[in-house]
């Protein structure tokens, strides 16, 4: 048995993979994993609209699923692999997506953007839905994402545009990244 | 909107966490998925000194057949209930209740046995669990114990888990061909906390209904259990007819709470339409 | 008529063009820079105590505890602030009747609505900051809080705040006309009641600043998430008593304004000065719940409407009650009044009345202060009008469509001042009206309706004619003596490379203003759009007005296009010299210096530009290269930019539970010229989907105590994409006169008709029940409610 499990304490070392790199860190137990990654590792994509989980502006990926970054504790990620939009990015995962938003300007003041992107990412990796029933099936998944300045309809566009993209057999090449560290 | 500060433990088993528990008291809080008590400690209306993280606890994850029940342990995410073959053959009511809880990212962390204990008036799942006659599986420094589900939940935020407890699992009958369910919820928005909804099943023998289990959940303090709605449909035939008489039965079973979505008629109004409609939806 | 400059600036790409704006690559990279972004060393960060009460006098305040905690630099409170730095007071010169009390930056004494700021406490972390916050007691004696403009206006009321003698604090009368002349003899008079539910404009990103105050400069460096830098440079130099010259005021990337970033907010300005007493940078963002708590509210109105028709279905006579409730201060430094002004002025401005009549009462509550939100007042101005005319319409078995034709003002008509007052040059209403109908196919969607309602599914469809004032020159303001421009400037440099620097006054939330710029500037000079970069945001840059009321690219380009255009001629005055030809040979094109007539090559513009820089030794005598131009815009013979367009919504509504289902939105939307389409149409459905929640989903609820029971994003519904529909953009092109590019704004325009469309579809699809909601948002206990289904909403929540 470890200190951590069986000793309370007000801050621990964790381990964690952070974009593919590995991070080790003391952390006070009360900051959460986004306030963690913006502060402390400098990811400043992830960004706060709420801290109540309503907003999905801080969604990240955790060990492969989207999480909402604000209601998850920094140390809860020891031992965890965590991806950012930073990360999706370097990786070039989601560089079609990436371009699809730019091109139809499925985006304004960018401050919802990587929690959306996160979001959508998770869609293009599940069973890609059929032609008739995309528009629906992305609204759906993006109902937990807040956006005040588009109005959803460009974001839609944006990610069908990829879908279908997808559907077509399109892959994004690795390393064609909008931008690389 | 910063937590305040607290101390933090994470042990990696049940007997573990029973002990910091009953060690710290009422000071101590458990964290399981996080999704509700966040959310709380951000908006400084919680304040424990100590969380306890139960998410590394094996003994708690897992969705399985047991004989004629599907087992789904406390710590089965949401997201994993939704994606479960077992859930969707066997448990269809709940395959269709847990998509209406919020979203996505919050069903990546948020937990079964998290919603059955937090036991919010407006959640889908403790509805389902009392519809569907599951058994809850609590454990505390005095052993395990099996509550049913209609005796869980007792009021507003308020179940039967005596101070220091866990849910463990819950155990719940796998629907059977003679069976049929429905779920209904109207909500302000896709994902938020339901202004009413109705979770039912009912076993036929023949086109008879032999018996119905009605829950009305989100505009009643609990879920509540329909029951003179209920005797209103016991013999009768499975029919969209049998909608009208269920909903008229159904206003004397109702103590809905008036709230900002509206007042206590325009719930009850609400609540009968669902369950017209959810008979509506079993007999088709 | 157009200007033929507009016409040659329009075939050259990429005017006109949808390209995508420079920025959004770095912002889906997620290398957005906002003001929580930017850091500073020795930076502390700010918690704000706020009143726990809508009404009352602070008797005590101990913060010796708070000072005392861990990470603690200071406690600071009003009266640490008063008599070092100057409070707020709103006074508009031309309205000297508006009341509005001094406002302190920091309550002392007396603190009027719940969520205004008392305390500050700067630590090194914003959680060891709100840890001390709670540990500051404070003791106060309560006083009777008005929280409903009906009930502020009533006799006996109590005041908002103990130096108003009456909670009315600006009342006024508009329009032309003899309405009860008008009215006498009509057929039809219409009477509706609206209640329009106060709005929060929900920016993503929380308001947010970073003030640097360096003492042994005596500058101040302020990074703040706000529309108009300029505006709050001359601010923080008055009100902490420095030479504006000294302060610099930075808005990088911001996260959705709206209107609600346009403002002085009393913490945002504590914030600087503590900056100022530390001598340290300081930080703030508010979080959501302060956000909900202190961003300024809007659009809370009654207004009682009616309308006077005659048997034809012409229209007479409009009139407008309009009360409008704000807080217990008049923003600073523009005042509240904006939302009552345009509703008490605007409506049915489409239309040929003969007579309008609008009664503004604007009533102090202790509620959040209000201010600018999208639109300001013009979308309740067109609710009024447009359900006015669709239930006289309606009375009249006269489609609601031919009912707007009918009564559009015609185009001989134009230019035309409104009954109301609104000077309008030419309005295309019934070429818009005709767009319409085609684009979202009326005739089908009427007989789908009428023979869905048969089989018991009730759906509805509204249209709403608006027209909207954009890019307001400085008789908004002026007048009112507030320091705010209305002018833009542009200010272009080359470099060697023949690449130019832009600065411009606007700023850009996310609309693409930047983008727009870089186009006209691209092809007025003749380069390649991504040789042009164009900075804004930064008070030390351009001077300008920043954003609001639709200005960005109709002034500031106007401002681009000419500096541009002299530009232009400083280049190919050079060029000439060099090449010993007449400038009025040569153009510039795809980033060359080429023969006018011909268009070949004569020299690269990089090497025209290298030489400007370095080598003015090859240049014959007398030539001295001017290579910064710029210019300024200001609309002067328009008082504003008026533009016109018709949204539709198409709808369905469960008429068992009342849930509403939004099926279809169509725009048709004149702005003039388009820079970038894709761009304008962006800003078209963005504000759609602002007026669609306010009509649906969106309201501040205050329950009797003054308490604020939406504070957070589960209880203040903000429309989601599940429910938004697809949005439909056309357009209609009456360029503005008197201007080079044609362009008028159209930011609002999507939020001006939105909500108004929604209440004409909403009493279409009811009106076989007789059903009439009056009351915004059409939230399902509404809706089961005017159908009779449950009795009226409890009244113990008091909006």
């Amino acid at each position: 048995m470890t200190t951590i499990e069986t000793e309370p304490g007000a801050e621990f070392d964790i381990a964690c993979m952070v974009n593919g790199r590995a991070v080790r860190a003391r952390v006070a137990v009360r900051q959460h994993l986004v306030d963690f990654l913006r502060e402390r590792l400098g990811l400043a994509g992830s960004r706060l609209g709420c801290e109540h989980g309503s907003c999905g502006a801080c969604t990240v990926r955790v060990d492969g699923v989207p999480v909402r970054g604000c209601l998850m504790l920094a140390i809860q990620a020891d031992g965890a692999a965590i991806e950012t939009v930073e990360g999706l990015t370097e990786s070039g995962e989601i560089a079609d997506l990436q371009a699809a938003f730019v091109a139809r300007n499925a985006l304004q003041c960018g401050f919802c953007t990587a929690g959306v992107l996160v979001t959508a990412s998770e869609l293009l990796r599940g069973e890609i839905p059929s032609t008739d029933v995309a528009r629906a099936a992305v609204r759906d998944f993006l109902s937990g994402n807040f956006c005040r300045c588009t109005g959803y309809h460009a974001i839609v566009d944006a990610v069908c545009m990829t879908l279908e993209g997808r559907r077509a057999g399109a892959r994004p090449a690795e390393g064609t990244g909008l931008c690389h560290a | 909107m910063k937590a305040p500060a607290f101390d933090y433990v994470r042990p990696s088993d049940l007997d573990g966490a029973l002990a910091l528990r009953a060690r710290y008291g009422d000071a101590a809080q458990y964290l399981a998925g996080g999704q509700s008590l966040m959310p709380s400690l951000h908006f400084r209306v919680a304040s424990p000194r100590l969380l306890i993280d139960i998410n590394r606890i094996g003994s708690l994850r897992g969705i399985e057949r047991r004989g004629d029940f599907v087992r789904i342990g406390a710590l089965a995410r949401h997201a994993e209930v939704e994606a479960s073959e077992i859930v969707r053959a066997d448990l269809p009511l709940i395959a269709e209740a847990v998509r209406h809880v919020a979203h996505p990212a919050i069903r990546s962390r948020g937990t079964f046995g998290g919603s059955l204990a937090l036991a919010d008036p407006a959640a889908e799942l403790p509805a389902c669990a009392v519809a569907l006659g599951a058994e809850i599986v609590v454990a505390g420094q005095g052993g395990m114990r099996r509550v049913a589900a209609r005796d869980f939940f007792r009021g507003l935020f308020e179940t039967a888990l005596a101070p220091g407890e866990i849910v463990v699992e819950a155990m719940i009958p796998r629907q059977e061909a003679r069976q049929r369910s429905a779920f209904l919820e109207l909500s302000p928005r896709r994902g938020d906390f339901a202004t009413v909804g109705v979770a039912c099943q009912a076993d036929l023998e023949g086109d008879k209904v032999s018996a119905l289990r009605l829950v009305v959940f989100g505009s009643e303090p609990y879920p509540r259990v329909a029951r003179r709605a209920q005797a209103a449909a016991e013999g009768a035939r499975l029919a969209p007819e049998l909608g009208a008489p269920v909903a008229e039965a159904l206003e004397g079973d109702l103590e809905p709470m008036a709230n900002a979505q509206g007042s206590a008629a325009f719930k009850r109004h609400l609540a009968a339409v669902l369950a017209r409609r959810a008979i509506e939806r079993m007999a088709a | 008529m157009l200007d033929p400059a507009s016409s040659a600036i329009q075939s050259k790409a990429p005017f006109g063009q949808s390209v995508p704006r420079a920025n959004a690559a770095r912002l889906v990279a997620g290398r957005g820079r906002f003001t929580d972004d930017v850091l500073a060393p020795r930076m502390v960060h700010l918690a704000f105590l706020r009143s726990p009460i809508a009404h009352g006098r602070l008797r005590a305040l101990d913060a010796g505890r708070a000072a005392a905690m861990p990470g603690v630099v200071r406690v600071v409170t009003g009266a640490d602030l008063a008599g070092k730095f100057h409070p707020f007071k709103t006074v508009l010169a031309h309205l000297p009747h508006h009341l509005s009390p001094v406002q302190p930056l920091l309550a002392a004494d007396e603190v009027t609505w719940q969520g205004e700021p008392i305390a500050a406490v700067a630590a090194e972390s914003r959680a060891l900051a709100e840890d001390a916050v709670e540990a500051i007691e404070i003791e106060w004696e309560a006083l009777p809080a008005v929280g409903n403009p009906e009930a502020a206006l009533a006799r006996g009321a109590p005041a908002a705040h103990s130096t108003l003698a009456s909670n009315l604090v600006f009342a006024a009368r508009f329009g032309s006309g003899d309405v009860d002349a008008a009215s006498a003899g009509a057929a039809h008079i219409v009477e509706q009641r609206f209640d329009f539910s106060r709005l929060a404009g929900v920016p993503l990103e929380p308001r947010s600043i970073l003030a640097d105050y360096d003492p042994a400069a005596g500058t101040l460096t302020v990074h703040q998430s706000h529309q108009s830098p300029h505006l709050m440079q001359l601010l923080f130099a008055r009100h902490l008593g420095l030479p504006a010259h000294k302060v610099r005021v930075i808005a990088p990337d911001v996260g959705g304004a709206f209107g609600i970033k346009l403002h002085a907010y009393g913490d945002e300005m504590a914030a600087a000065a503590i900056s100022v007493l530390l001598g340290r940078p300081v930080k703030y963002v508010a979080d959501r719940l302060e956000a909900f708590q202190s961003d300024c509210h809007a659009r809370e109105c009654i207004v009682e409407g009616r309308l006077a028709v005659d048997r034809d279905g012409r229209l007479l006579a409009l009139s407008a009650d309009v009360l409008l409730g704000i807080g217990p201060y008049s923003i600073y430094p523009r005042s509240s009044l904006g939302d009552g002004l345009h509703a008490a002025t605007l409506p049915g401005a489409a239309y040929d009345l003969a007579a309008f009549r609008g009664d503004l009462r604007v009533a102090a509550q202790n509620k959040v202060p209000t201010g600018a939100f999208r639109g300001i007042g013009q979308p309740l101005a067109c609710v009024v009008a447009e359900l006015l005319l669709d239930r006289a319409a309606a009375a009249l078995a006269i489609d609601p469509a031919e009912m707007r034709r009918h009564n559009y003002l015609k185009p001989g008509q134009f230019p035309a001042v409104s009954k109301g007052g609104l000077k309008m040059n030419s309005l295309s209403l019934e070429p818009c009206l005709d767009k319409l109908l085609a684009l979202m196919d009326y005739e089908r969607l009427r007989h789908e309706q009428t023979e869905l309602r048969v089989r018991g599914v009730h759906r509805g469809i509204g249209l709403a004619t608006f027209v909207e004032q954009t890019a307001p020159g400085a008789g908004l303001y002026g007048p009112g003596a507030i320091p705010v421009t209305s002018q833009d400037c542009c200010i272009l440099r080359v470099e060697p490379s023949g690449a130019v620097r832009c600065e411009v006054g606007c700023t850009d939330q996310g609309q693409g203003t930047a983008t727009g710029i870089a186009q006209i500037v691209a092809a007025t000079l003749g380069i390649p759009l991504e040789d042009v970069a164009v900075a804004t945001g930064d008070s030390a840059g351009a001077i300008g007005g920043g954003a609001w009321a639709s200005r960005g690219l109709s002034i500031a380009g106007e401002a681009a296009y000419r500096a541009a255009t002299a530009l232009r001629a400083n280049l190919l005055d050079l060029a000439a010299a060099l090449l010993q030809c007449r400038a009025a040979e040569l153009d510039i094109s795809g980033g060359a210096v080429v023969s006018a007539p011909g268009g070949e090559a004569r020299m690269s513009l990089a090497e025209l530009c290298a030489t400007a820089h370095f080598r003015q030794d090859l240049l014959p005598p007398g030539i001295e290269p001017v290579l910064v131009a710029s210019a300024h815009f200001t609309p002067r013979r328009d008082p504003y930019f008026v533009a016109n367009g018709i949204q539709a919504s198409h709808l369905e509504i469960d008429i068992e539970t009342g849930w509403i289902k939004l099926l279809g939105h169509w725009v048709v939307e004149d702005c003039g010229h388009a820079v970038n389409p894709m761009l304008v149409d962006e800003q078209i459905r963005g504000g759609v989907v602002q007026g669609l929640g306010a009509a649906l989903f969106e309201r501040c609820l205050y329950d009797r105590e003054g308490q604020l029971l939406t504070s957070n994003l589960a209880d203040y519904l903000v429309p989601m994409a599940a429910e938004m529909p697809d949005i439909v953009v056309a357009h209609v092109t009456t360029p503005q006169p008197g201007t080079a590019l044609g362009v008028k704004g159209v930011g609002e325009a999507g939020t001006i008709g939105a909500s108004a469309a929604v209440w004409c579809a909403v009493h279409d699809a009811l009106r076989p029940f007789g059903a009439r909601p009056e009351r915004q948002p059409f939230t399902p206990d509404v809706i089961l409610a005017a159908l009779g289904r449950v009795p009226s909403e409890d009244k113990s929540i008091v909006t």
